[in-house]
């Protein structure tokens, strides 16, 4: 069997967190939509609808945080996160540097780190993939598809 | 007939090498996505839109809805083979499918599985092809408070069904609606929420944010996960059902066909929940329903046939309303909004070639999955050896590097990249993402219709209850949202007096 192992439930504090999270979200809409002019009802102005959705956040948001005991949806943030991290740091490299180098350099080290680091592959079954999937999107975005990205070659 | 000429020339458009390539390519990629357990076939098809901008209309689409059902076909394979769904609405197959194959019946299970997944879809286009273009016609007097009502509804049901908690389903929603108002206003040009950057001026697109949602979201949602060793897949013979078979699960096809057809169409039903549905509905009606779980042909027979019969028909609301139904048919609005046609009752009338042909074109890839899905049972088997690892930073590339094909802008791969961990944290803390995508496909219609209607009736909302079409949907409506509220606080009362006996107060 190969059913996925996920990381154990999060307790209430995680809920109440993202709860208090929706209704600042909520509260930033409300403010940023008043400051855009409500208008009436008969001439709705461009901050209304903003608005009601707004507060419609900061409600949905007082309800989560008072059921938080009772949800058990969330799961708790351990150290396999820390992998979710490091993916997010390799990509957030590969925006800024993309622009300015290419893609081929970012793309060929973003698939090793995930392949080598994150997956634990082999050195050598890494790096064949890499390259290799590189050259394949190089062909198929380039080559094929005529995308204008910025690339080297 | 004058109604059916455009019906034929739908078949002439499907017929087309291009289209009939296409339509091909979209259900072996949909079977393909349907073994490989993680992505999902709203994430597959986000992750390809950008492929499809080179394409007709019609093509992109067509390839987009074989991909969407074909994922229907492939989730049976690893369920019944692996105990593995590959699809959420393949769950429930798992129970009976793989018990059968573990009997050595694996061949059975899967060729009833693709006989009922056929003619579940092949029902549901039937309907659809008599049902949409009149629904269509119906929605043709809808005004600004008749969409108001309607998108409301529809988000409130997708709210309602969701996985997960309501309120966190709603609370998606919400943030969906608001990610829809950045932008321009497009009643006067006042610039909301755009931080002064310009590439938010013309409001956030649709392509970033389910390609970052439903794509990279699971990509690193998945990266947590521990895969054990894979157990060798359960050999495949026999694939033709005896007649005892086929006579057996015969009531439990036709059944489960209505059932999913009906599910389909509401908002938020779809392919999973109608699985879910036909499958319990199979178990009470059994005069044994302890075979059910040890192997009961018509556990398999009734989820596929539902599940492939409800993807077919969540197209309706879409085709002829302008509602998608569900995640996926968002994105496939998406899809169509990119290529320069609104979905809604205009579309039979306006664009009847792509109309017909994207609904005809699903005859002939059910057909195709039909041939195509039991030899190519094998070859799924051996891709599902593939380490999740490797396919990884395949899958969070092409999406990277799609992502900047929309605009041709790298700030939108920065967008898909902040949306994937957005989706990420989001499935983490028990949040579907599905809500958040729906409405924000449905935010600038909902805003203006409503800001129209409120103009129409020179700012009384009473005048929505007047109008019957919209009195009825807003009281629908309110019996949604209402109505479980009502019954939990009810309930609390109830458990509250019968704790605290009564002159405490």
């Amino acid at each position: 069997m190969t059913e996925p192992e996920r990381p154990p439930a999060a307790g209430a504090a995680t809920t109440l967190v993202t709860a208090a999270l929706v209704v600042v979200l909520g509260g930033a809409a409300v403010a940023g939509a008043l400051n855009l002019g409500v208008g009436s009802a008969s001439a709705p102005g461009p901050g209304m609808w903003p608005a009601l959705v707004g507060a419609a956040l900061v409600v949905l948001g007082g309800v989560l945080a008072a059921r938080a005991r009772g949800t058990e949806d969330a799961e708790r943030f351990t150290r396999t996160g820390l992998l979710v991290l490091a993916a997010t740091g390799t990509m957030v490299v590969f925006v800024a540097v993309v622009g300015v180098i290419g893609f081929e350099i970012p793309t060929v080290s973003l698939a090793f780190v995930w392949l080598r680091f994150l997956g634990r592959e082999s050195w050598r079954l890494s790096a064949i993939v890499s390259v290799a999937a590189t050259a394949a999107f190089y062909l198929l975005f380039v080559g094929a598809l005529g995308v204008t990205i910025p690339h080297l070659f | 007939m004058d109604s059916l000429s455009p019906v034929l020339d739908g078949f002439a458009v499907v017929l087309e090498p291009k289209n009939l390539l296409y339509c091909l390519l979209g259900v072996v990629i949909g079977m393909l996505i349907g073994v490989l357990p993680g992505l999902g076939p709203a994430a597959t098809i986000a992750i390809l839109l950008p492929m499809t901008f080179g394409l007709e209309p019609v093509t992109s689409i067509i390839m987009l809805a074989g991909i969407f059902y074909g994922a229907q076909y492939g989730g049976t394979i690893t369920s019944v083979l692996l105990r593995l769904p590959g699809e959420a609405s393949s769950v429930v197959t798992v129970f009976d499918g793989h018990a059968m194959a573990r009997q050595g019946r694996a061949g059975t299970a899967l060729g009833i599985a693709a006989i009922g997944s056929f003619t579940g879809g092949t029902l549901s286009i039937v309907a659809l092809t008599l049902v949409a273009p009149f629904v269509a016609g119906f929605a043709l007097d809808f005004g600004p408070p008749e969409y108001t009502a309607l998108a409301l509804l529809g988000i409130l049901l997708v709210a309602t069904v969701s996985n997960g908690g309501k309120v966190k389903a709603l609370i998606a929603a919400a943030a969906g609606l608001l990610l829809a108002t950045v932008g321009r206003d497009d009643f006067i040009s006042v610039e909301r929420f755009t931080f002064g950057n310009l590439s938010l001026a013309d409001g956030l697109d649709f392509v970033p944010i389910a390609m970052g949602l439903f794509g990279l979201g699971e990509i690193l949602y998945n990266l947590e996960e521990r895969h054990r060793a894979t157990q060798a897949p359960a050999a495949v013979t026999d694939v033709w059902p005896s007649r005892a078979d086929l006579r057996q699960a015969s009531g439990a096809i036709g059944r489960g066909g209505v059932l999913g057809f009906l599910l389909g169409i509401l908002p938020g039903g779809g392919a999973v929940l109608s699985s879910l549905a036909a499958y319990a509905w199979e178990k009470r009606r059994a005069r044994h329903p302890e075979r059910f779980g040890h192997g009961a042909i018509e556990g398999v027979a009734a989820p596929e046939t539902a599940n492939n019969a409800a993807a077919t028909s969540s197209f309706i609301p879409l085709l002829s309303l302008g509602i998608p139904a569900n995640a996926t048919m968002a994105v496939i609005f998406g899809a169509l909004l990119i290529q320069g046609v609104t979905p809604g009752p205009q579309l039979v009338t306006e664009h009847p070639e792509l109309f017909w042909g994207v609904v005809n074109s699903m005859y002939l890839g059910n057909v195709l999955l039909l041939i195509m899905s039991l030899p190519l049972v094998g070859l799924f088997v051996r891709i599902l050896r593939v380490r999740p690892a490797i396919l990884a930073p395949i899958t969070a590339l092409i999406t990277l590097i799609g992502a900047y094909t929309v605009r041709n802008d790298v700030f939108d791969i920065g967008l898909v990249v902040f949306f994937g961990v957005l989706g990420y944290l989001m499935k983490k803390t028990g949040f579907d993402p599905g809500p958040l995508v729906l409405a924000f496909v449905l935010g600038s219609l909902l805003e203006t219709s409503l800001r129209r209607s409120l103009l129409l009736f020179d700012g009384n909302p009473a005048g929505f209850l007047t109008r019957p079409i919209s009195g009825v949907l807003l009281a629908c409506f309110l019996l949604v949202a209402v109505l479980p509220a009502a019954r939990t606080l009810l309930h609390r009362r109830r458990a509250h007096l019968d704790r605290v006996p009564s002159g405490n107060e």
